[in-house]
């Protein structure tokens, strides 16, 4: 594929995991298009950003806890993961609360490299300014 | 290029026109639809924070006059719009956000 071919993709997460079908079907959506080599970010805002806390066990509500795909995202070259503060302050979280999730950077010896990266506000407002295609969940 | 983004959610029962315009930038558009409507009532606190935002605010009259919502009744700086406007607004942007 041709680099003029490749569009900037954001993924934007708001909702909560386990509350509405919203976050499983976005994840799905990202893996399904992570097939495309297109230049994909996700966002996580709002309560979006509970989707990414560490140690999610779904034993006592008998539903699939799909947490841990979000591990395999690097795999697909799915490695810019930007995280609001002001959302994650507001709901008495830090990113020591979040899995640790990373990539393996195969042009510098395949070094692991984180995939979340804290943004304030005022930078993911400009990381949304520059995207050719936003799908919300 | 800039976004059009798009709130369906009445702003007394959820926080999504609150958070798109505290994300949307200068030179977007954000335009009501569906109870996303309910945002464009003059007087309200959501008409505030509306005053005070950075893009231009759009709101389709079709959706406001289906709620019985008049025209009067819209704030200021509100624009009313229909559904061939809502295309153009889609034409005049980059890309398209729905906050759902």
């Amino acid at each position: 594929m041709s680099d003029e071919t490749i569009k900037k993709f954001l993924y934007m997460n708001r909702k909560a995991p386990y509350g509405t079908i919203y976050a499983l079907e976005a994840l799905e959506v990202v893996l399904i298009g992570a097939a495309f080599d297109q230049d994909v970010s996700l966002a996580f805002l709002d309560d979006g950003v509970f989707q990414l806390t560490e140690g999610q066990n779904t034993d006592g509500i008998g539903v699939k806890n799909f947490s841990p795909a979000f591990r395999a995202l690097g795999d697909y070259d799915v490695n810019k993961l930007y995280v609001e503060k002001e959302s994650l302050e507001a709901r008495g979280l830090a990113e020591s609360d979040l899995m640790e999730l990373v990539w393996e950077d195969e042009d510098d010896d395949w070094a692991e490299k984180p995939s979340i990266k804290i943004v304030s506000r005022d930078e993911l407002k400009a990381i949304m300014g520059d995207q050719d295609v936003i799908m919300s969940f | 290029m800039s976004i059009l983004h798009t709130v369906n959610k009445s702003p007394f029962q959820k926080a999504d026109l609150s958070s798109c315009l505290a994300h949307a930038n200068a030179g977007d558009a954000v335009l009501l639809i569906e109870d996303g409507v309910y945002g464009a009532i003059a007087g309200t606190d959501a008409a505030k924070d509306i005053a005070t935002a950075d893009p231009s605010i759009y709101v389709l009259g079709g959706d406001l006059a289906a709620r019985g919502i008049a025209g009067d009744k819209v704030a200021d700086g509100i624009t009313v719009i229909e559904y061939d406007g809502f295309v153009d607004l889609v034409t005049e942007h980059k890309a398209v956000n729905s906050w759902l």
